[in-house]
């Protein structure tokens, strides 16, 4: 009787399109946010993803007030900003301050955009928080397309990028463009960044892209097993999320945050352990 | 015998100012040169500009018989200025591996004779249980000699290490300087040894190059660690004494070596704060 219930649970959701069309567009974009993540993580870059996501946002309601889609302009702002920040490496990318000052000039010029174009604001909500259950078929697509391109340009940096991450000063006297690499990553990072927020919005990017991948890193030291846990994680709690939300009716974003928050500290209550262990017996 | 290294009447500026001028030597291929001089003397900055990081203002600065290329693969470099993320944590072997080959473009990879390679170099630092510990965990001493077994790594002709001895103890200070000593020697391999202590390179090195106020002295230890000389560099009046087999550099009564040594040793952790520029 029980796997029967869990069972209709289950296919209950799958009788909704647009439940379909959630955990597909959700689980393209956890997978791209884990990879992507997991080396913003190592980089210590994670506020300048934050950052992108902001800056995102005025692009996204600016484009509303050109009438163009939310996600073009929230892709061309992210990876505008992406190439200033990569191209000013040494003074921008690190520097909290700086950062946190462009990104609520950025989130400044969002509610701008929005005071005129008000017809916009219903959907604000939506661009602050994610709405993954009004994702069409379409954006389906477009995700995945983009997905692709985060993914290539990534696997084509990937080991320069390990490199300049790891040990900045050996990999410049070796020939690894520095510069070149970091910006590249910023791009790549703003593809994600534009992606994520189409699942959990502009102000939640962190819980796909910054909670798995440091989760993941507590418990793995490995990089392919880090990369993997990663994407395998935020991939699990996209899709738990809306499962809770779809049984709970509470937002999808609430449930995708706190999974990833528990995610995180589980981890990291789990690697503490170890670690005193492992200095015990030392 | 080939020079290595050949500077010619070679000025290497940097902020706007002289670390070198007009300074002139030759570092034969196999010598085992301790690099020497007060804080700031330029010790990085002569690496840099080896590693062909930095252009030479005037005059010529040779490298194997050319000018300084970067991305030589026959230079093993093993920097002093070390960024450590403070909370990656990844495992000794990863770490090392993301230097072979780190500059092409693509995917990581590390083959099997790769990580015999690393895993053996390892062992010859003493250290061959750093490679499946995270970073994170692991003590300044036990980061530096995984970079010196990085260092070692790939058949390099030159070593150019910057402070290996920092954050070591007496044991893995002695450790090192053996294995570079012995990759020297069987292996004919030109190293530039940068350090605040002489005493412990003296029965190692070939010569001593000291750096200060611009310039450069190049020499054995008796021609070079003597008062005038090291007056003219330190820019002080400098006392050399010499007692029982070792050497001390003394300013104004204090061990000028020693207290740099102390004072190095305070930001030993934090190593990342220091600008080398």
């Amino acid at each position: 009787m029980e796997t029967v219930a869990t069972t209709t649970i289950i296919t209950d959701m799958f009788a909704y399109e647009f439940m379909n069309n959630a955990f597909a567009a959700a689980g393209i974009v956890a997978v791209v946010s884990g990879i992507v993540g997991y080396f913003l993580v190592m980089r210590g870059q994670t506020f300048a993803g934050h950052a992108l996501s902001h800056i995102g946002f005025a692009g996204a309601t600016g484009a509303g007030l050109i009438g163009l889609a939310p996600l073009w302009g929230l892709l061309g702002f992210t990876l505008a900003a992406g190439i200033v920040m990569g191209a000013l490496s040494d003074r921008i990318s690190n520097r909290d301050i700086a950062i946190g000052v462009v990104l609520s000039l950025a989130l400044g010029f969002g509610l701008l955009f929005l005071h005129y174009y008000t017809s916009f604001a219903t959907q604000a909500t939506a661009l602050l928080f994610g709405n993954v259950l009004a994702v069409d078929r379409t954006m389906i697509a477009t995700l995945a397309a983009l997905s692709i391109v985060t993914l290539l340009a990534l696997s084509l940096i990937m080991r320069p990028l390990i490199f300049a991450s790891l040990q900045p000063e050996l990999a410049e006297a070796k020939g690894v463009p520095l510069r070149f690499v970091s910006t590249a990553f910023l791009a790549i990072v703003a593809l994600a960044v534009s992606e994520c927020a189409q699942i959990v919005g502009v102000l939640l990017v962190f819980t796909l892209m910054v909670g798995p991948p440091a989760a993941a890193q507590r418990v793995t030291t490995g990089l392919w097993s880090g990369l993997g846990l990663s994407a395998a994680l935020a991939l699990s709690e996209a899709w738990l999320g809306i499962v809770i939300a779809y049984h709970t009716d509470w937002p999808v974003s609430f449930c995708i945050a706190m999974l990833s928050a528990l995610g995180y500290f589980a981890a990291l209550a789990a690697s503490t352990r170890h670690v005193s262990r492992a200095q015990r017996t030392a | 015998m080939t020079a290595i290294i050949e500077l010619d009447h070679a000025t290497i500026r940097i902020g706007g100012r002289n670390v070198l001028a007009d300074a002139s030597f030759a570092i034969n291929a196999g010598e085992f040169i301790g690099v020497l001089g007060p804080n700031g003397a330029g010790k990085t900055t002569l690496m840099r500009a080896i590693l062909g990081l930095l252009p030479s203002s005037a005059g010529t600065l040779r490298v194997f018989g050319r000018a300084p290329q970067r991305g030589d693969r026959t230079i093993g470099y093993l920097p002093q200025v070390r960024t450590v993320l403070p909370d990656l944590r990844v495992r000794g072997l990863d770490f090392i591996g993301s230097s072979i080959h780190g500059e092409r473009w693509g995917l990581p990879k590390l083959s099997h004779a790769d990580r015999a390679m690393i895993e053996a170099t390892l062992e010859a630092v003493g250290a061959h249980e750093l490679s499946q510990r995270p970073l994170s965990e692991m003590s300044g001493g036990e980061r530096q000699r995984l970079l010196l077994a990085q260092a070692l790594i790939g058949n390099p002709k030159l070593l150019l290490l910057d402070e290996p001895l920092i954050s070591l103890d007496a044991r893995h200070q002695e450790v090192a300087i053996g294995v570079v000593r012995k990759a020297c020697r069987e292996r004919g391999i030109t190293v530039l040894f940068s350090a605040h202590e002489l005493n412990q390179l003296l029965g190692t090195l070939d010569r001593v190059l000291y750096l200060g106020n611009g310039q450069a002295a190049l020499g054995t230890v008796e021609q070079v660690v003597t008062a005038p000389v090291l007056s003219a560099l330190y820019g002080t009046d400098i006392q050399v004494l010499r007692a029982d087999g070792h050497i001390f550099v003394m300013s104004r009564g204090h061990d000028v070596e020693r207290d740099a040594h102390m004072h190095d040793h305070d930001h030993g952790d934090g190593g990342h704060d220091h600008h080398h520029h």
